[in-house]
C-alpha cells in the first residue's frame, strides 16, 4: 500500500509537471492559432538560463526564479511572435510546423553552444528535505511542483474569464477581425500568448530540469508528453488537458513501478514502451478524435502556379545532375565525395516529402523512420548487396506507412503530422534500440547494393550510382505528377472540400501517397545506411526528421530540385548552420513556396529580359520552370558546377540568415 | 468619443464624420472599388445599396480600417486616416457591426459586453445601456453567446452601438436572416441612434427596410457609385441599377413582358 501511494506521489508530481508543460500549449496555440513544437525547447533553453543565474553565478533562487519567469521568459516569447510566427499565422500547417520546428532545432544548437556539453547539476528546491505522509516521504520539490500547477490552472482560469486581456485572447479565437472591430489589438493579444505561453514553458522546464539532470533532448521531448495531455483537451480545453496530464503522469509512475522487467518483460520493445507511454497516448486519442469536417479552402488569390516540369526539362536535369556528379566527384577530396554521397542519400529522403507534402499537401514528420526501416530491412535482406534488400526496404516501409496512414487518414494538417510525430517518438524508445534492429546503441553494417553481377563499391562509383536513383526517381515522380494520379494529389492540395464535392476519393489517394512516399523514404534510408556502411540506432530518431522536412519545405517542397539541394547542402555544410539558414530563408523569401521556385522565376525574369521573348525561344517560354530536377540553373551554368551551385545557395542562405537575426 | 464636438453653430451643416474621396482599394490584383466618394455627416443614415457584388461590403471595409485604400483619401472626423488600423479606428469612435453575427459565439454574453470596453465606456455602463434597451439579454448574462437565437445575437451585436457613444457607426446587412419583425425593432434602434447626431452608413439588401430610416442612398453597381439621392428621389434610378446591375433580373423582367 505504502508503495503504491508512493508511485502516486510520483505519477501526480509528473502529471502536475505535464500539466504545466500542456496548459503552455494549449494557450500558445488556442490564442494564435500556431502549434508550437519548439515549447520543450523553450522551457528547455530556460531551465539553463536559470541554472546559470542559480548555480553558476549563484543568485539566490527567488531572484533567479523571478528573472526567468517574469523577465526574460515572457520576452523571449514576444519576441518570438513579433519575429517570427507573425508572419506566418495564415501560412499552411506544414509552414507553421517547420518555422517552430526550425526554431526547436536553432534552440537546441543554440544551448550547445553556448552551455558546452558537461555535466550539469540543478539542486532541487530544498534539496531533499521534506515531510513523512504517513510512512512516505514527500520532499519540498514535489510539493512546489503540485502546488504549481494548482496556482497555474487557478491563475489561468482566473485570467481567462476574469480580465480584459483574457477575455480578449478567447475572444480572438472566435473571431480575430471581430476583436479588432471592438477595439481590441489582437497583434498584441497574440504577442501576450506567446509571453504567457512561454512563461509556462520556462516553469515547466525549471520544474522538471533537476530529475532530467539538465540534459538537453530530454527537456525538449517534453513536449511529446506535454502533447499528449494537450490532445485530451483537444488544443483548446485547459480543465481537461490537467486531467489528461494527472492521468499520463500516474500511468507512467505505475508502469515504471509494477511493470514486471524479466522474462518477455524485458526485451526492448516493451521496456520501451514505459518511456513511450505518452507517444503511444497520444496516437491513441488522435485516433480517438471524431472525424474533422471537411472544410473549403480560403479563396486563394494566387501567384503564377508553375505546373510541373516537362518530360524533356527532367531528363536534361537528370542528364546534367549525373554528369555533374560524376565530374566533381573526379575532383573532389574523399571526404568531400563521402559528404557529397551522404547528401544525395538525405535528399532521395527528402524526395520522399515532395509527392506528400509538395503535391499532396500532407505533413509526416516520421520520414527518418521509415528510411531507418529501409534500413533495418537492407541489413536483414540485403545480404552481399542483393536488391531484394532494396526491394525489402521498399515494401516494409511502404507497408507500415500504410498502415500508419490507414488510422490516420481521418485526421487533416497538424494532427497528421502529431499522429507521425508520436508514432516516430514511439519508434525510438521501442524499435531501433531493440535486438531485433540495430541494439541498445548499436550498429549494425549495411551492404552497398550489386546489380547483374557488378558491385558498387569504390565510394565515387556509388555517389554516381545515387545520382543516377535521384534522376530516375524524380523523373518518375514527375511523370506521375503530370498524369492523373497527379492532378488528383494536386486538387487535394487545393480544396479536400471541392475534391469530395467532385466525387473523388481521397481516402485512397492519401493512402497511396503516404504509401509510396514512405517507400521512397525506405529505400533513401537502405541507400543512406549503404553509403556510410554502418547504421546505428540513433541514427533515424524522430529529431533528425525535422530538419530533413525543414530544409525541404525551405528550399522548395514542390519541386525535386529542392530535396536536391536541400539534400546536398545538409550533407556538405552540415545540420546546425541550415537550421538558422531554414528559419531565415522562410521569413525573408516570404515565399511558402520556397528557394528555388523564387530561384526560377528570377532565372525566367532574366533570360526573358535577355532573350526579348520571342516564342519559340527553344527553352520554352514561361509558366513550366519550375519544378524541375535539376534543371535551369544547370542549364544555364553548366555541368561542372552544378554541385558549385548548391553550396552558393548554401551560402546565400546563411548569409541571409545573419541579415535575418539582424533584421528581425 | 466626443460626438457633442460636432455640434456647431446651428446654421452651418453638420460636419463630415466619415469621408472617402476618389478611395480605390481591391483584393490582392483585383480592384473592387474604381474611385469612391462618399461624405456621412453627423446625425445622418446614408444606406449603400446595389446588387450583389457592387462593392458595397467593400466600402463599408474601407471606412472601418479593414482595407487599406490603394489610392484615394479616407477621413474620420477631417483627419486623414489611410492605413490606420481598424482597432484604432475603433477606439476612436467608429463602430462597425460586420456581416453575420458580430458578436464572440464562445464568450458569455457578459463576456461579449466586456469586449465593448475598450472604446472608452466602463463595464457597468455598458451592461446598463445594453440591458435596458434589451431585457431579454438581461436574462441570458451567463449564456454562451453562440447558443442564443439569431434576433438576440444580433441585439447582442447593436448594443455595441449604443453602449460605446461612437462618431461614426457602419452596418453591413444587419437584418440577414432575421425575421422581419425583429428588423423593424433594429432599424427603430437605428433611427434612435441616429437622431443622438452618430453618423450612419449601412449596406443592406431589403431596399426597403433601409430607406425608410436612410436620410441619403448611394446606389452602388460594379464598384462606383451610379447614384446619389434621398429615398423619394430615388425609386427610379434605383429600379435601373437593380436591372443594369443583373443579368438574370433582366432576363426575368424581359420573360414577363414577353408572357404579358
Amino acid at each position: 500500500m505504502n508503495e503504491f501511494i508512493a508511485f502516486s506521489i510520483i505519477g501526480i508530481v509528473i502529471g502536475a509537471t505535464y500539466a504545466v508543460a500542456a496548459s503552455g500549449l494549449v494557450v500558445t496555440y488556442a490564442t494564435s492559432g500556431v502549434f508550437n513544437i519548439a515549447h520543450g525547447a523553450i522551457g528547455m533553453v530556460m531551465a539553463f538560463v536559470y541554472w546559470q543565474f542559480r548555480v553558476a553565478w549563484n543568485w539566490p533562487a527567488p531572484l533567479a526564479l523571478a528573472i526567468v519567469i517574469l523577465v526574460i521568459a515572457p520576452l523571449f516569447g514576444a519576441f518570438v511572435e513579433r519575429v517570427l510566427i507573425r508572419r506566418v499565422r495564415e501560412a499552411p500547417v506544414a509552414v507553421t510546423l517547420v518555422i517552430t520546428g526550425a526554431l526547436m532545432v536553432f534552440l537546441i544548437g543554440m544551448v550547445n553552444e553556448v552551455w558546452k556539453p558537461k555535466a550539469r547539476i540543478l539542486p532541487e528546491f530544498f534539496g531533499n528535505a521534506g515531510f513523512h505522509a504517513g510512512s512516505v516521504f514527500v520532499n519540498w520539490a514535489q510539493v512546489i511542483t503540485v502546488a504549481a500547477a494548482i496556482a497555474i490552472a487557478l491563475g489561468l482560469r482566473l485570467f481567462l474569464y476574469r480580465t480584459r486581456t483574457g477575455v480578449s485572447m478567447r475572444a480572438v479565437v472566435d473571431n480575430q477581425e471581430l476583436a479588432g472591430l471592438n477595439g481590441a489589438r489582437p497583434a498584441r493579444i497574440s504577442t501576450y500568448s506567446w509571453a504567457l505561453g512561454s512563461m509556462l514553458a520556462s516553469i515547466a522546464g525549471i520544474l522538471i530540469a533537476p530529475s532530467l539532470q539538465l540534459s538537453v533532448l530530454p527537456l525538449t521531448l517534453l513536449i511529446v508528453d506535454a502533447y499528449a495531455a494537450a490532445m485530451v483537451g483537444r488544443l483548446r480545453n485547459l480543465p481537461l488537458t490537467f486531467v489528461g496530464a494527472l492521468g499520463i503522469g500516474l500511468l507512467q509512475s505505475y508502469a515504471q513501478g509494477y511493470m514486471p522487467t524479466s522474462g518477455i518483460w524485458a526485451s526492448t520493445p516493451l521496456q520501451g514502451m514505459r518511456l513511450a507511454i505518452p507517444a503511444i497516448l497520444l496516437f491513441i486519442i488522435l485516433l480517438a478524435l471524431p472525424q474533422d469536417k471537411i472544410r473549403g479552402a480560403r479563396q486563394m488569390v494566387r501567384r503564377r502556379v508553375a505546373g510541373p516540369a516537362s518530360a524533356r526539362k527532367t531528363f536534361a536535369g537528370g542528364v546534367i545532375l549525373v554528369a555533374a556528379v560524376w565530374v566533381s566527384t573526379g575532383m573532389l577530396s574523399i571526404a568531400n565525395v563521402i559528404h557529397l554521397g551522404t547528401g544525395l542519400a538525405l535528399a532521395l529522403v527528402m524526395l520522399s516529402l515532395v509527392p506528400l507534402t509538395g503535391w499532396g499537401g500532407q505533413v509526416s514528420l516520421c520520414q527518418m523512420t521509415f528510411a531507418g526501416l529501409g534500413a533495418f530491412a537492407m541489413s536483414r535482406l540485403g545480404h552481399g548487396g542483393s536488391p531484394w534488400g532494396l526491394l525489402a526496404a521498399a515494401v516494409l516501409a511502404g507497408v507500415v506507412g500504410g498502415l500508419i496512414a490507414l488510422p490516420a487518414l481521418r485526421l487533416r494538417g497538424l494532427y497528421l503530422a502529431l499522429a507521425t510525430l508520436a508514432f516516430a517518438a514511439a519508434m525510438d524508445d521501442m524499435f531501433f534500440p531493440s535486438s531485433t534492429a540495430f541494439g541498445y546503441n548499436g550498429s549494425v553494417n549495411i551492404p552497398r547494393p550489386t546489380f547483374f553481377g557488378i558491385h558498387i563499391s569504390t565510394d565515387r562509383s556509388y555517389v554516381i550510382f545515387l545520382a543516377v536513383v535521384f534522376a530516375l526517381l524524380s523523373a518518375a515522380l514527375l511523370a506521375m505528377r503530370r498524369g492523373p494520379f497527379g492532378r488528383v494529389l494536386s486538387a487535394m492540395k487545393d480544396s479536400e472540400a471541392a475534391c469530395a464535392t467532385l466525387g473523388l476519393n481521397l481516402t485512397t489517394t492519401k493512402l497511396i501517397v503516404f504509401t509510396l512516399s514512405a517507400a521512397i523514404a525506405g529505400v533513401a534510408g537502405a541507400l543512406y545506411g549503404a553509403m556510410v556502411t554502418v547504421a546505428g540506432s540513433t541514427d533515424f530518431l524522430m529529431l533528425q526528421s525535422l530538419p530533413i522536412l525543414i530544409l525541404v519545405v525551405v528550399l522548395g517542397v514542390a519541386t525535386a530540385s529542392g530535396a536536391l539541394f536541400g539534400g546536398v547542402l545538409f550533407g556538405l555544410l552540415g545540420g546546425e548552420v541550415l537550421l538558422g539558414a531554414g528559419v531565415a530563408g522562410v521569413l525573408l523569401g516570404s515565399n511558402p513556396d520556397g528557394v528555388m521556385p523564387w530561384l526560377y522565376s528570377k532565372i525566367r525574369e532574366y533570360r526573358d529580359a535577355i532573350m526579348g521573348r520571342f516564342p519559340g525561344s527553344g527553352v520554352g517560354s514561361g509558366a513550366t520552370a519550375t519544378g524541375a530536377t535539376a534543371n535551369g540553373t544547370g542549364a544555364g551554368i553548366g555541368a561542372e558546377t552544378g554541385v558549385g551551385v548548391g553550396a552558393g545557395v548554401g551560402v546565400g542562405t546563411a548569409m541571409e540568415m545573419g541579415v535575418g537575426v539582424v533584421d528581425g | 468619443m466626443p460626438v457633442s464636438d460636432v455640434t456647431q453653430p446651428s446654421d452651418s451643416r453638420a460636419p463630415a464624420v466619415i469621408e472617402l474621396c476618389n478611395v480605390h482599394a481591391g483584393y490582392g490584383r483585383i480592384e473592387a472599388l474604381h474611385g469612391i466618394d462618399l461624405v456621412v455627416p453627423a446625425g445622418s443614415v446614408m444606406a449603400l445599396l446595389g446588387p450583389n457584388g457592387a462593392g458595397k461590403s467593400t466600402t463599408l471595409k474601407v471606412a472601418s480600417g479593414q482595407l487599406v485604400p490603394t489610392s484615394g483619401c479616407f477621413h474620420v472626423l477631417g483627419r486623414h486616416v489611410n492605413g490606420v488600423s481598424s482597432d484604432t479606428l475603433a477606439r476612436a469612435g467608429v463602430c462597425t457591426i460586420p456581416e453575420g453575427r458580430g458578436i464572440f459565439p464562445n464568450l458569455t454574453v457578459t463576456e461579449n459586453l466586456r469586449m465593448m470596453t475598450f472604446a472608452g465606456a466602463s463595464r457597468r455602463d455598458v451592461e446598463e445601456r445594453a440591458f435596458s434597451r434589451f431585457p431579454q439579454l438581461a436574462g441570458r448574462r451567463r449564456q454562451v453567446a453562440g447558443t442564443l437565437s439569431g434576433g438576440e445575437q444580433q441585439m447582442l451585436a447593436m448594443a455595441r452601438s449604443l453602449s460605446v457613444d461612437p462618431a461614426a457607426l457602419l452596418l453591413d446587412e444587419i437584418s440577414m436572416g432575421l425575421a422581419p419583425l425583429i428588423v423593424d425593432e433594429l432599424y427603430e434602434l437605428v433611427a434612435q441612434v441616429s437622431s443622438e447626431g452618430v453618423a450612419i452608413l449601412l449596406t443592406e439588401q431589403f431596399a426597403q427596410a433601409a430607406l425608410k430610416v436612410a436620410d441619403q442612398v448611394a446606389l452602388m453597381a460594379q464598384g462606383r457609385i451610379v447614384a446619389t439621392g434621398t429615398p423619394d428621389t430615388l425609386p427610379e434610378d434605383l429600379a435601373a441599377s437593380y436591372l443594369g446591375g443583373s443579368a438574370a433580373e433582366l432576363q426575368s423582367t424581359s420573360d414577363a413582358r414577353g408572357a404579358a
